[in-house]
């Protein structure tokens, strides 16, 4: 489990009390220690975002084992499904009363239109594993980003390369998150507000996320990924249980992406790009395949070392060098490359992986020493 | 006494991979309550046929009716749920899963909880995985391996990873189980305790479709026993009746020279 080391409720109550006290604190800490506060702020509300996204994905890859390289295509749907019901670009098209629907309703909408998504691209593909799968997983993400990126005519719908712009903000509870909100003598800036929103989802999907891996459906999964045949034999119907995982997988990536569009007012294409799709699996191969903390622990480290490495990267040149003498952004992805090789080499199982994973990159060390 | 209640039929099924016929008009019927040996050499359609009963193959033709229902074709879950279980000739057991989370899966056909009942817990699901959890810690138990339940399947001894498959298979509450070479690779003592838990099996009113090289364990043990060869049954009948049988005799040592 999570936190097997923590074993009185009380201590787990105290950890988790915590942290909600850092993460209370996060956005304020972050304003007040740092001059750029603001951005390390978006950075982290992008962390978050990843996180939804990298815990989605798990439940395809991490528990029922199949390999997704077009995940970010729901990421998409989710934004696109906010953006086109939020912005003024359909405005003419559509009925008054399709457009600005309340909050919650939206966030619904993009987990089903996402969750759709995932059942259209599971059903061709369910007799497909490991490699085959991974082809036509990574087709599908292209074809829906060609598709927004060419759906601009003969009927104008996504607008096309230049993306939908002017995506109202969130409104909730009678408060406007486009604007800074007053509270308690506090100002809430919009990154302020989208963090503590953002944060919310992200405690909600990591909830449904644990509640699923302990139950008869989180088994089916993993009995899935561990024998499908023997799965089969034993009465589980795996082509729903493989369309489930679809469509729970893709949903999650809807609501991230819907949180997206409305956090950042612009949604293109280029951001739903396969380098997404891959780093999305990183996250999740890196942190711990299968394993709630690791898959958060990979997201955090994989969206957030680059950001890191944009302030490092030039006061280490000139310390090492004593002058700038490679092209920063080039030296930083680089750096990000070689530790990610690094961590994969020394730790293929992932930085916090679940037993059942650590047992499974060891099994052939053992039987080699044995 | 009174007549014997037929479980399960099966007439005239096909199965062909391209050129190679592999089950040729087989004919079959098992009846409830009884150990039904399947014997024949390697290579004679054994578990080709195990794979047609349990929906894994898909028969080219032929009928194919159990406990009253017509499973022709059917797919796996469907078969399961009517009542047939089985295990495997190499053991397919979720290896990276605990003796007892293998077991719980095993009970998945019996239980219904969906995605809204794992999120909100509400009662039905709680009690639901409760009543899982108690049942699969009783199988294991009555399997003989109640005290390894925490253990992964990979970890358990060879044995112990037949009785997890057989407790598994019983989880799916069947009428028929079937079972493919639960004896390979045991030592004389290990087959000896698995033939005093089919019994025990079949005691509590399971039928059991057995797949077994080890002939002295089936001639003890089957109540009836067919023979397949080159994908066709080439007798059928009690113990002592097929051994005895020269078509039998001839498929497995060959024909004397005259």
């Amino acid at each position: 489990m999570a936190i097997d080391f923590l074993k009185t409720p009380r201590q787990r109550l105290a950890v988790y009390i915590a942290l909600a006290v850092v993460l209370a604190v996060l956005p304020w800490a972050l304003g007040g220690l740092f001059e750029n506060g603001k951005s390390w702020l978006r950075a982290v509300d992008f962390a978050l975002l990843y996180i939804m996204l990298a815990l989605g994905l798990n439940i395809v890859v991490g528990y029922t084992g199949l390999l997704d390289l077009g995940y970010i295509a729901f990421y998409a749907v989710g934004a696109y499904t906010y953006a086109l019901l939020n912005s003024p670009h359909l405005q003419a098209m559509l009925p008054v009363w399709m457009m600005h629907p309340p909050f919650v309703v939206m966030i619904i909408l993009a987990a089903f239109m996402a969750g759709l998504f995932g059942v259209l691209l599971g059903t061709p593909t369910l007799k497909l594993r490991g490699d085959y799968l991974a082809i036509v997983t990574l087709g599908f993400g292209e074809i829906i980003r060609i598709c927004l990126n060419n759906l601009d005519h003969p009927i104008n719908i996504t607008n096309g390369p230049q993306g939908l712009n002017g995506i109202s903000k969130v409104h909730l509870f009678g408060l406007d998150f486009g604007k800074p909100i007053q509270w308690l003598g506090l100002t809430f800036d919009v990154a302020h507000s989208y963090y503590y929103l953002i944060l919310a989802f992200c405690a909600l999907i990591i909830f449904v996320t644990l509640r699923l891996q302990q139950s008869r459906i989180g088994r089916a999964w993993v009995a899935i990924r561990e024998d499908e045949i023997a799965a089969n034999a034993m009465g589980i119907n795996t082509r729903n249980i493989k369309l489930l995982a679809f469509a729970m997988g893709a949903s999650f990536g809807g609501v991230s992406g819907a949180l997206f569009a409305s956090f950042q007012g612009f949604v293109s294409p280029e951001s739903f790009v396969l380098m997404e799709s891959v780093m999305v699996l990183c996250m999740v191969v890196l942190g711990g395949m299968g394993n709630i903390p690791g898959v958060i622990l990979g997201a955090i480290l994989v969206s957030i070392t680059p950001e890191l490495l944009r302030d490092a990267i030039n006061p280490l040149q000139s310390a090492v060098f004593g002058r700038r003498v490679f092209d920063p952004e080039n030296l930083r992805m680089l750096i990000f490359g070689l530790a990610m090789i690094t961590i994969m080499l020394l730790r293929p199982e992932g930085l916090w992986p679940s037993r059942r994973r650590k047992l499974e990159i060891h099994e052939h060390e053992e039987e080699a020493t044995a | 006494m009174n007549a014997p209640q037929q479980l399960l039929a099966i007439e005239g099924i096909h199965k062909r991979f391209g050129g190679l016929h592999a089950l040729n008009d087989v004919t079959l019927s098992i009846n409830k309550g009884e150990i039904y040996g399947l014997i024949g050499p390697n290579g004679a359609g054994k578990t080709t046929l195990f794979n047609v009963l349990t929906g894994l193959y898909l028969p080219d033709e032929g009928k194919f009716n159990f406990d009253g229902k017509n499973l022709f074709r059917q797919k796996p879950y469907v078969v399961v749920e009517s009542g047939i279980a089985r295990t495997f000739q190499n053991i397919r057991l979720f290896h990276n899963m605990t003796a007892l989370e293998n077991v719980m899966v095993g009970q998945h056909v019996r239980t219904k909880a969906g995605v809204i009942g794992a999120v909100f817990r509400n009662p039905s699901a709680k009690a639901e995985e409760a009543t899982i959890k108690a049942r699969a810690e009783e199988l294991l138990d009555y399997v003989g391996i109640g005290k390894r339940k925490n253990e992964l399947a990979r970890n358990l001894s060879y044995g112990d990873q037949r009785r997890l498959e057989i407790a598994r298979a019983l989880a799916t509450k069947p009428i028929l189980l079937a079972l493919d070479e639960p004896a390979a690779g045991m030592n004389p003592n290990e087959t000896a305790a698995l033939k005093t838990l089919m019994e025990k099996i079949r005691s509590d009113g399971v039928t059991i479709l057995l797949i077994e090289h080890d002939v002295k364990l089936m001639m003890g043990l089957c109540d009836r026993i067919a023979v397949l060869d080159y994908g066709k049954k080439i007798a059928e009948g009690v113990p002592e009746q097929v051994k005895n049988d020269p078509r039998v005799i001839e498929a497995y040592l060959g024909v004397a020279p005259e």
